[in-house]
């Protein structure tokens, strides 16, 4: 419990109930990108400096650009007229309570958290990229596969509708 | 207070922030922002088990989590084209009025 | 004697450090490193401001600024004087706190970016293992301070600028990533230090610059062109071009945020144009064996400059291009080109060294880019080209 993950930890949990509770969206877009800025320097803490820099540039780079995009194609920036909450709130923050209970007494009592601390892995790019080359090359073609078929369905899905108007 | 517990919790705590996120909410958006919030907090997960599990040489955890970035990633992309093209049709984003397949 | 003026400012920094007790040097060295450059770089914004201004008149046929000092070289000063004293004006429906941290995160990670970029022997603030990617990383971060800007000011004309930035940006990162991936490739690192270590000697007399290889030049070619769109300089200025939506996403700052917006975009120029002399132009290293006794950090500079001048001289030359335009030239032409581009560096690494590999690679390069050509001109039918003189 170092003061450098204290700090994160706090920054991190702030912005993430500030992203879920804001009633401006564009606020809750730019709280979501303190959160995931957060979680980099989590993954830089944790010695994974390649999952870091990659979660800077899709998440911050790509999807909050992409979430912004969609708040102003769907008029979703003016303030709303009724409450931004549904109706059954307290039935959503209670199931929510209880997965943290459950998933907070599960990880007490585990076995894992006895075991001795090792010195920080050495990993560098060139290791994950002979993983990615060897163990992990089916898993990568796939995922180029699904990359293409989500681009070529997200466009269809949102141009579709423009032509039938 | 082991670093792993620590991670544990906190990457536990943010799960449930997203999730209650996305069960309150009535803005369809603000339900994906939950959903990346909670993928986001399973990455976390995996990268502190990865850190501080038994064999940090395999880079398992470091795999897992990329290929979890760029699922998520796709995902936003086609939910957002969904919830737009959703929008363009029901003229509103909010789900409580979204609502015609009801009884 | 070569060797000290080379070292001159490890050395210098070296000796700093060792002034503070033991377990600060660290931290007192890394102090002294950001320290040092945003004193250069910020001395370099200056110095650009003016070159741009004098060079820009002398294309268009009139003299720049000539009032401040000789030559009007103390201009940048002025310059200075004028943004910092400016009226700060906050419109008043505007959203204050994004209006205030957009600038905030416009110059934070553009000074960040630097940090990677080997400026001469040894000279790098922070040797990164994926330097490289930390780069583009932060580099994709400052988009966002776009959207905050022209969403913030509550303004249909900066969130319309805001927009058009965006969408500008993030298309042409692909072929900016794409063209850093050949040199990647080759050097088989993502590391800056590593990628300027692996450009090192000579063949005969020319240096082995990235630059000099058929799929390199193609590469560099590309690299610079997405560089310019993405740094919204001309002829990529659509969403900041004065005739067209007053000044895009800053319409609404004044005073020393408008000041920190161009320092932003200036030094996210140059921040691109180091990447891209890391990446295809040998870093540090001297074109020629005989002039190695120039300090690194002095070829490193003066290919900076160089870049600079190249973009203010495309910025004096060519029209702008309009929205539609600039989309289809990043997706229709440069992605494919790139995309190609990959394909040549890959078979100029398993072919071996001699005159067969010049020509497939270069076959790989200008086919393309021919057909390409071909097809997306169209049909149109274009006239002669008429110059007129103003006199």
């Amino acid at each position: 419990m170092t003061w450098p993950f204290a700090i994160i930890a706090v920054l991190t949990l702030t912005s993430a109930v500030a992203a879920m509770s804001l009633r401006n969206l564009v606020h809750c877009v730019l709280m979501l990108t303190v959160t995931f800025a957060g979680f980099a320097a989590f993954y830089l803490q944790l010695d994974a400096q390649f999952v870091g820099f990659a979660q800077v540039l899709v998440y911050i780079g790509a999807v909050a650009i992409l979430v912004v995009f969609a708040i102003l194609l769907t008029r979703s920036a003016e303030p709303p007229r009724q409450s931004i909450f549904s109706a059954t709130w307290v039935v959503g923050v209670g199931i929510a309570v209880i997965v943290f209970g459950l998933l907070s007494g599960l990880i007490l009592s585990s076995r894992a958290l006895t075991r001795a601390i090792r010195p920080p892995p050495e990993v560098s790019v060139r290791q994950i990229g002979d993983q990615l080359m060897a163990k992990f090359v089916l898993p990568l073609e796939v995922i180029g596969l699904l990359l293409t078929a989500a681009l070529i369905g997200a466009m269809i899905i949102a141009m579709h509708e423009k032509e039938h108007e | 207070m082991t670093p792993l517990l620590c991670y544990l919790l906190v990457s536990a705590l943010l799960f449930a922030i997203g999730l209650a996120g996305a069960l309150t909410r009535r803005n369809a958006i603000m339900v994906l922002i939950g959903i990346e919030l909670m993928l986001n907090a399973a990455n976390l997960n995996f990268i502190a088990f990865w850190r501080y599990g038994p064999n940090p040489q395999a880079l398992t955890g470091v795999m897992f989590v990329i290929f979890s970035i760029a699922v998520g990633a796709a995902e936003a992309a086609v939910g957002l084209a969904l919830i737009i093209s959703i929008y363009w049709h029901y003229r509103t984003t909010n789900l409580d009025q979204i609502d015609s397949m009801k009884g | 004697m070569v060797e000290t003026t080379d070292q001159l400012f490890v050395t210098l920094k070296h000796w700093l450090v060792g002034f503070a007790p033991g377990q600060w040097q660290p931290l007192f060295s890394a102090l002294l490193s950001v320290a040092a450059i945003i004193v250069t770089f910020a001395g370099l914004f200056a110095i650009t401001t003016i070159l741009e201004r004098k060079g820009l008149g002398r294309i268009q046929n009139r003299y720049g600024p000539n009032r401040v000092g000789p030559y009007g070289l103390l201009q940048p000063i002025a310059d200075g004087l004028k943004a910092m004293t400016k009226e700060d004006i906050v419109p008043h429906t505007a959203d204050k706190v994004v209006h205030f941290l957009a600038p905030l995160v416009l110059v934070v990670p553009v000074f960040l970016a630097l940090a990677v970029v080997p400026m001469g022997r040894n000279m790098t603030a922070l040797d990164m293992d994926a330097g490289v990617l930390f780069f583009f990383a932060v580099g994709a971060a400052t988009e966002l301070s776009v959207f905050m800007a022209g969403w913030s000011s509550r303004n249909k004309y900066s969130l319309l600028g805001a927009m058009r930035a965006l969408a500008q940006m993030i298309s042409y990162e692909v072929p900016l990533i794409l063209s850093a991936v050949t040199v990647i490739m080759a050097a088989g690192s993502l590391s800056p230090v590593r990628i300027v270590e692996a450009q090192a000697g000579y063949w005969g007399a020319l240096p082995r610059w990235y630059v000099l290889t058929p799929w390199g030049l193609a590469g560099f070619v590309l690299f610079m062109i997405a560089a310019a769109a993405e740094s919204n300089r001309s002829p990529f200025d659509l969403p900041e071009g004065e005739s067209e939506l007053i000044a895009g996403y800053y319409t609404e700052y004044s005073g020393f945020k408008f000041a920190l917006f161009f320092l932003g975009e200036y030094l996210g120029m140059f921040g691109i144009s180091g990447l891209g002399i890391t990446l295809f132009l040998g870093g540090w290293h001297a074109p020629l064996a005989c002039l190695e006794w120039i300090p690194s950090y002095a070829w490193f500079f003066s290919k900076l400059l160089a870049l600079i001048a190249v973009f203010i001289w495309v910025r004096g030359t060519l029209p702008r291009l309009r929205l539609d335009q600039l989309m289809g030239f990043a997706w229709k032409f440069m992605l494919p080109m790139t995309l190609t581009n990959i394909l040549a560096a890959g078979v100029w690494r398993f072919m071996p060294a001699g005159a067969a590999r010049w020509i497939v690679c270069l076959m790989l390069v200008v086919a393309p880019y021919l057909m390409l050509g071909r097809m997306l001109a169209g049909r149109k039918q274009l006239g002669r080209r008429v110059y007129g003189y103003a006199d």
